[in-house]
C-alpha cells in the first residue's frame, strides 16, 4: 500500500490551489475540501463525521476502533469535537467549546508518512522551504480507552498545528501493525493560513460567511447550557442509563453499539465536569468507569477481528 | 589503521534524549568492541535531531591468530583414543600431528592448533543488530507492520568499515552506506566512504553534526543579532540544549513583541517565550527589564531571508500572551483572600485531605513556629491563610512553576484593589476590577499598611524556597515560618500514611523538602527542637541522614559524622556545630593524641563491662587518688567539666572541644605511669571510675570511639 512520493510541483487542482492561484488565503472549507482530496489520493475512505457526540477525533470508532486488529485501514474525516469544559461564551478568540479537527488514520503507517503529511501541508499553502516546520516531541496518551501512542507535535512557525501519533496500544492491547495517526486542529492551522487572530473573524467559505457567522451564536448558548442549565442530577442518571446499556451490549458480543454508549458515558462525564458539580473522588470514579466500558469495547472488537488473537484483560 | 562509521537514521528524535543516546552509543560500542577483543585508540559520538552517529578509530582489519599446542596420547595408546584425539584437535588424520619423544614416558602426539583471527567486520556484523536492539532509550516504540523497538522509526543504518559496507541487517532494515541531509535542505541521499567524507557531505546537505558547534552556532548568531540592535541576550543554557536538537542546521531569527505586553509580569513573559514558544528572551541593557524582542532559532533557511518565519512566530506569541493577560486581567478581579475556600475543592492527597486541609494545619504550625523565628504570628498566620490560593487561578493552571510568584503579584494588587481611586505601581494597572469583599480569618486582622501587605505577598511568594540547590533560602522570618510549616506538615503527613521516599521513587519530593528544613534552619540559625515537630521516629531518622548526606558531600570524613551522630540531639544547628568543632579539633595535634588516648580508656571499661561484678555508676573517690598521673587527670578532668559544661550552655562547640583537647597532657600521662590493675581491688575500681568520668565527659561532645584511626 505504500508508495513512493517525492515532493514536488502542485499536480492535482484543488479548492486550495484553485484560492491561491487567485492569490487568496484558502478558506476554512477550502482546506477541509483540500485535506479530503489529498488523503482520498492516498487512498483513504473519506468518512463522515460521527454522530455521537466525541471529545476528540480519535474517538471515532474508525480510529479507536480499526487500530486494533490485523486488518488494513485508510481513512480520513472531520470531526466535531465537544469538550464543553473550554467553552468561553464566544469571548476568547482561541478557545472554543466546539471544534473541529480533521483525522487521518493509516494502517500499517507507511514508512513515509512524514512526507506524506508535509506534502498535505504544502498542499493547503504551506511551503517548508518559507516557513519553520518542526517535529517536536510529544507523547500522546488516552488513558479513558486505555490507550497511547508516540509522535511529536507539529509545529509551523512556534504554532501547534498537528500532532502525529504511532498508536502503540489501544484498550490496553498492542497495535499489531501499528497505525499512524494525523490530526489536524482545523481552526489554528486556518487561523495560521489566513494570518487572522480570532477565530471568530474566520473566512468560512470564501463568500463573506464567517466563522463567527457559522458558529459564535453557537459557543454562547451553548456555554450558558455548559456551565449554567444543565440539569447535574439528569446527567448523573443519564450517565448510569448509558453506563448500563453498554454493559449490556458488551455482555451481548456487540461491540460497535456498546462503542457508542461508552461515548455517551464519556460526553456525559464532560458535562458534568463542565458544570463543576463532580467532586475530586468522584471524578476519579467517573473516569474510572468509563474506562472500563471504553476498554472492554475495544478488547471485544479486537477479538471480533482476529479470534486467534490472544486478548489479556 | 581501519575506522568504523555508524550511522542509525531515523525520524525525529526528542530533543531532551539525543545528548545521552549520543552518550550511551559510545559505551555500548566500547563495550561491545572490548568485549569482542578490540582496543580502540579513538572514539567518538554524536547526536542530531535524526541521527546517532558513532567513529572509530584504530582497530584493525583481523584479531591477531592464536597458536596453541595440544598434547594427545602415547604413539602406543588404544586406537579408540587416538581417534578421539583426532576429533578433539580437529584433525582429519593423525598424520597431520607431530610425534614428540620422551626419554620418560615415551613418545606421544602433539597437534599445532592455529585459532585463526577474526575479520573486524565479522565482528561487527553481530554487534550492530545487538547494538541496536539493546540501546536503553527512555520510552521506545514499534512501527509499520515490524517488530523492531526504537525510539521512533529507524530508515536506515549506516556501517562502513575500512571503505566496505558493514553487511547486517535487522527487521528488513540492510546496512549500507548511504545517508541523508537537512529534511528540506538535502539534495537526497548520498553515499559514504568514510567519516570525513561523510561529515563533508553533510555539511553540504546543511546538517551540522556536533552538537556543541551547533550550540556555538546559536550563541554567536544570537548575540550578533542583539548587538545590532543594542540588545542583551539572555542566556539560558537549559533551553539551548533543547533547541540545538530540534535543528540539524540552526538559523536565528530575531522577532518582534508588542511593546504593550511589557506590563505583564516579566516572569510571565518569559515562561511564555521559554517553555512554550522555546524562545530566548532579549533584554534592554537601558532599562534593565525585557525588550520587546525574541529570538527563535529555525531549522529552515527561508527563501525569504526568514520574513515570514518572524512574522508567523510573533503572531503565534502574540496569540500565547493575549492568553496570559486574560489570565492575569481575570485572576485579579478577585481578592486572593476570596479564593482561600476554594482549595477545599482542590485533593492534595487521598488520605491527607484537600489543599484547604494543608493550609489549616499550615496556619496552625506556622503560628506555633513565628515566635521562634522572631515573626509576627498574626502576619505568620495570615501568610500561611493565603500562600496556595494562587494555585485556583488561571494564571498557575496554565503555569504551574509561577505558584508563589502570581500569589506575590495578586497579593499586592490587593492594595491597588483596595485603594478607591486604584493609584498604584503602574506594572499593577490595567485590571479594574470591582472592589472585593474580604473576610479575614479569626486570627489574623486584615493587613494593615503597604509594608505589612510586602511581608505577606513576599512570604506568598518565598515559602517554597529553597526549590533546589542552587536556590536561595527565604530571610524574612515570616517567609521563613511558613516556608517550615508547608514542609513540616507535607514531611510528617506523608510519612504518617506511610508514603516514605524509596530508592526509585520520591514523588511528593520529600527529600527536597527535608533538605529545605534542614538549610533554612542552618542558614537562619535557628535552634529547634526538631522531636518536638517531628514525632515520628522514622521522619526524624530521615531528616537526620540527608543532614548526614549533606555533610559528606561537603567534605566531613564520614567517621567524624558517626561520632558527632552518636550523640542523641535533634538541633540542626547544634549537630552542625558539632561536627564543625570535632573535624577542627581533630586536625590540632592535642586534638588527634587524645583520640587515642580516649579510645585506650574506652577499650579497657569495654573489656570491664563483660565482667558481671562490675558497675559504671560508681564515683570516683578523691581520696583513693593514690599515684601523680591519677590525681593531676582527676583535677584535669574537673577543670574540664567545668569547661565543657560552660562551653555546651553557650553552645560553643569550639571552645568545648578545646577544654577536651586540654586534657591531652594527664591523658597520656596517666597511661604512661599509672597501671589500672592494681592489686588493691578498691584502687583498681576507683581507677576505672576516673575512666568512666572520662569517657561521659568527652561523650558529652562526641563518640570518639567512633572515629578511624
Amino acid at each position: 500500500m505504500t508508495e513512493s512520493l517525492t515532493p514536488k510541483v502542485q499536480q492535482h487542482e484543488t479548492a486550495c490551489s484553485r484560492a491561491l492561484a487567485a492569490g487568496k488565503a484558502p478558506s476554512f472549507q477550502d482546506i477541509i475540501l483540500t485535506l479530503s482530496d489529498y488523503w482520498a489520493r492516498q487512498g483513504c475512505v473519506i468518512l463522515q463525521p460521527y454522530d455521537t457526540e466525541v471529545g476528540a477525533g480519535t474517538l471515532h470508532p474508525a480510529t479507536t476502533l480499526r487500530a486494533l486488529g490485523p486488518k488494513e485501514w485508510r481513512a480520513a474525516y472531520v470531526q466535531p469535537s465537544r469538550r464543553p469544559k473550554d467553552g468561553r461564551y464566544g469571548q476568547n478568540p482561541n478557545r472554543l467549546g466546539h471544534y473541529y479537527q480533521y483525522q487521518v488514520i493509516l494502517k500499517p503507517n507507511p514508512p513515509n508518512l512524514q512526507e506524506l503529511y508535509l506534502y498535505s501541508l504544502y498542499e493547503i499553502g504551506i511551503d517548508p522551504t518559507l516557513h519553520d516546520i518542526r517535529f517536536v516531541e510529544d507523547d500522546w496518551e488516552n488513558p479513558t480507552v486505555g490507550a497511547w501512542g508516540l509522535g511529536w507535535e507539529i509545529w509551523c512557525d512556534g504554532m501547534e498545528v498537528s500532532q502525529f501519533t504511532y498508536f502503540q496500544q489501544v484498550g490496553g492491547l498492542d497495535c499489531k501493525p501499528v497505525s499512524g495517526e494525523l490530526t489536524y486542529g482545523l481552526e489554528r492551522l486556518a487561523m495560521y493560513v489566513q494570518g487572522v487572530q480570532n477565530v471568530y473573524d474566520l473566512d468560512f467559505n470564501g463568500q463573506g460567511v464567517s466563522y463567527g457567522d457559522v458558529f459564535l451564536e453557537n459557543e454562547r448558548q451553548q456555554s450558558v447550557f455548559n456551565f449554567e442549565e444543565s440539569d447535574p442530577a439528569m446527567l448523573k442518571r443519564w450517565f448510569e442509563d448509558a453506563e448500563r446499556m453498554c454493559t449490556h451490549l458488551r455482555e451481548k458480543n456487540l461491540a460497535l453499539p456498546a462503542f457508542d454508549w461508552a461515548l455517551k458515558c464519556s460526553h456525559l462525564f464532560n458535562l458534568l465536569d463542565a458544570r463543576g458539580v463532580v467532586s475530586p473522588t468522584e471524578r476519579q470514579s467517573y473516569i474510572a468507569r468509563v474506562r472500563e466500558q471504553a476498554k472492554g469495547c475495544a478488547v471485544l472488537w479486537a477479538q471480533s477481528q482476529s479470534p486467534a488473537q490472544e486478548v489479556a484483560h | 589503521m581501519p575506522q568504523f562509521l555508524l550511522e542509525l537514521f531515523s525520524e525525529e528524535i526528542p530533543a531532551r534524549m539525543q545528548k545521552r543516546a549520543a552518550e550511551d552509543l559510545k559505551k555500548l560500542l566500547m563495550d561491545a568492541l572490548s568485549k569482542a577483543g578490540f582496543l580502540p585508540t579513538d572514539m567518538a559520538s554524536f547526536s542530531a535531531p535524526r541521527r546517532l552517529v558513532a567513529v572509530v578509530e584504530g582497530l584493525p582489519v583481523r584479531t591477531a591468530d592464536v597458536r596453541e599446542e595440544r598434547k594427545g596420547p602415547k604413539l602406543d595408546a588404544p586406537l579408540p583414543a587416538i581417534e578421539g584425539f583426532v576429533r578433539a584437535a580437529g584433525l582429519t588424520n593423525i598424520s597431520e600431528a607431530r610425534v614428540v619423544s620422551d626419554p620418560k614416558k615415551g613418545d606421544y602426539y602433539v597437534a599445532d592448533l592455529v585459532k585463526l583471527g577474526r575479520a573486524t567486520a565479522e565482528a561487527l556484523t553481530e554487534i550492530i543488530p545487538d547494538l541496536i536492539r539493546n540501546f536503553p532509550w527512555p520510552k521506545s516504540m514499534r512501527w509499520g507492520e515490524g517488530s523492531l523497538r526504537w525510539v521512533r522509526p529507524l530508515h536506515r543504518i549506516l556501517a562502513v568499515f575500512d571503505g566496505e559496507v558493514v553487511p547486517c541487517a535487522i527487521d528488513g532494515i540492510v546496512a549500507d552506506r548511504i545517508s541523508e541531509g537537512h529534511r528540506f535542505h538535502g539534495t537526497g541521499p548520498f553515499a559514504v566512504k568514510n567519516f570525513e567524507d561523510y561529515q563533508d557531505q553533510l555539511a553540504k546537505a546543511h546538517v551540522v553534526l556536533d552538537r556543541e558547534h551547533r550550540k556555538a552556532l546559536i550563541k554567536a548568531e544570537a548575540q550578533t543579532l542583539c548587538q545590532a540592535r543594542n540588545l542583551e541576550l539572555i542566556e539560558d543554557e537549559v533551553l539551548l540544549e533543547e533547541v540545538c536538537g530540534l535543528v540539524d542546521e540552526p538559523h536565528v531569527i530575531l522577532g518582534d513583541m508588542d511593546p504593550s505586553f511589557l506590563d505583564l509580569p516579566p516572569e510571565v513573559i518569559r515562561l511564555t517565550l521559554r517553555v512554550n514558544q522555546k524562545y530566548f528572551v532579549v533584554r534592554d541593557p537601558k532599562t534593565g527589564g525585557l525588550a520587546p524582542h525574541f529570538i527563535v532559532v529555525s531549522n529552515v533557511k527561508a527563501t525569504d531571508g526568514g520574513k515570514l518565519i518572524a512574522l508567523g512566530n510573533a503572531r503565534v506569541l502574540a496569540a500565547r500572551l493575549n492568553d496570559a493577560r486574560y489570565f492575569w486581567d481575570l485572576d485579579r478581579k478577585v481578592s486572593l483572600e476570596s479564593r482561600v475556600p476554594k482549595l477545599d475543592t482542590l485533593v492534595f492527597h487521598e488520605k491527607l485531605g484537600s489543599v484547604g486541609d494543608k493550609v489549616r494545619r499550615m496556619i496552625e504550625l506556622a503560628g506555633e513556629i513565628a515566635p521562634l523565628v522572631g515573626a509576627d504570628v498574626a502576619q505568620a498566620q495570615h501568610a500561611a491563610l493565603l500562600a496556595k490560593a494562587d494555585l485556583t487561578t488561571e494564571m498557575v493552571g496554565e503555569f504551574p512553576e509561577l505558584q508563589g510568584v502570581m500569589g506575590r503579584y495578586y497579593q499586592l494588587n490587593e492594595i491597588v484593589l483596595s485603594r478607591p481611586t486604584g493609584e498604584g505601581d503602574p506594572a499593577q494597572q490595567g485590571g479594574g476590577g470591582t472592589p472585593p469583599s474580604v473576610g479575614s480569618v479569626d486570627s489574623s486582622p486584615a493587613p494593615q499598611g503597604s509594608t505589612n501587605n510586602q511581608v505577606i505577598a513576599d512570604a506568598i511568594r518565598d515559602h517554597y524556597k529553597p526549590v533546589g540547590p542552587s536556590d536561595s533560602v527565604p530571610s524574612e522570618p515570616v517567609a521563613i515560618a511558613v516556608a517550615l510549616a508547608d514542609k513540616l506538615d507535607s514531611l510528617t503527613g506523608f510519612f504518617a500514611i506511610g508514603e516514605k521516599p524509596t530508592g526509585s521513587g520520591d514523588p511528593y519530593a520529600l527529600r527536597r523538602a527535608a533538605l529545605g528544613v534542614i538549610r533554612i534552619l542552618r542558614d537562619r540559625c535557628i535552634h529547634f527542637q526538631l522531636t518536638h515537630w517531628v514525632p515520628n521516629h522514622s521522619l526524624f531518622d530521615f531528616i537526620l541522614e540527608r543532614l548526614r548526606v549533606a555533610l559528606r558531600d561537603e567534605g566531613f570524613a564520614p567517621d567524624v559524622l558517626e561520632a558527632a551522630f552518636a550523640i542523641p540531639d535533634d538541633d540542626i544547628v547544634r549537630i552542625v556545630a558539632r561536627v564543625a568543632a570535632l573535624a577542627k579539633v581533630l586536625k590540632t595535634e592535642d586534638g588527634a593524641n587524645l583520640v587515642a588516648g580516649l579510645k585506650r580508656g574506652a577499650n579497657i571499661l569495654r573489656a570491664e563491662e563483660k565482667k558481671a561484678e562490675w558497675s559504671k555508676d560508681v564515683a570516683v573517690d578523691a581520696a583513693l587518688l593514690a599515684a601523680e598521673a591519677e590525681q593531676g587527670l582527676y583535677q584535669g578532668l574537673e577543670v574540664a567539666k567545668a569547661a565543657v559544661t560552660k562551653a555546651l550552655g553557650a553552645d560553643d562547640y569550639d571552645a568545648a572541644m578545646v577544654a577536651l583537647a586540654n586534657l591531652r597532657q594527664p591523658v597520656d600521662a596517666f597511661f604512661d605511669t599509672v597501671l589500672i590493675n592494681d592489686p588493691n581491688p578498691a584502687i583498681r575500681l576507683n581507677r576505672l571510675a576516673l575512666l568512666v568520668d572520662l569517657q561521659n565527659t568527652s561523650e558529652q561532645i562526641a563518640d570518639f570511639s567512633k572515629l578511624a584511626g
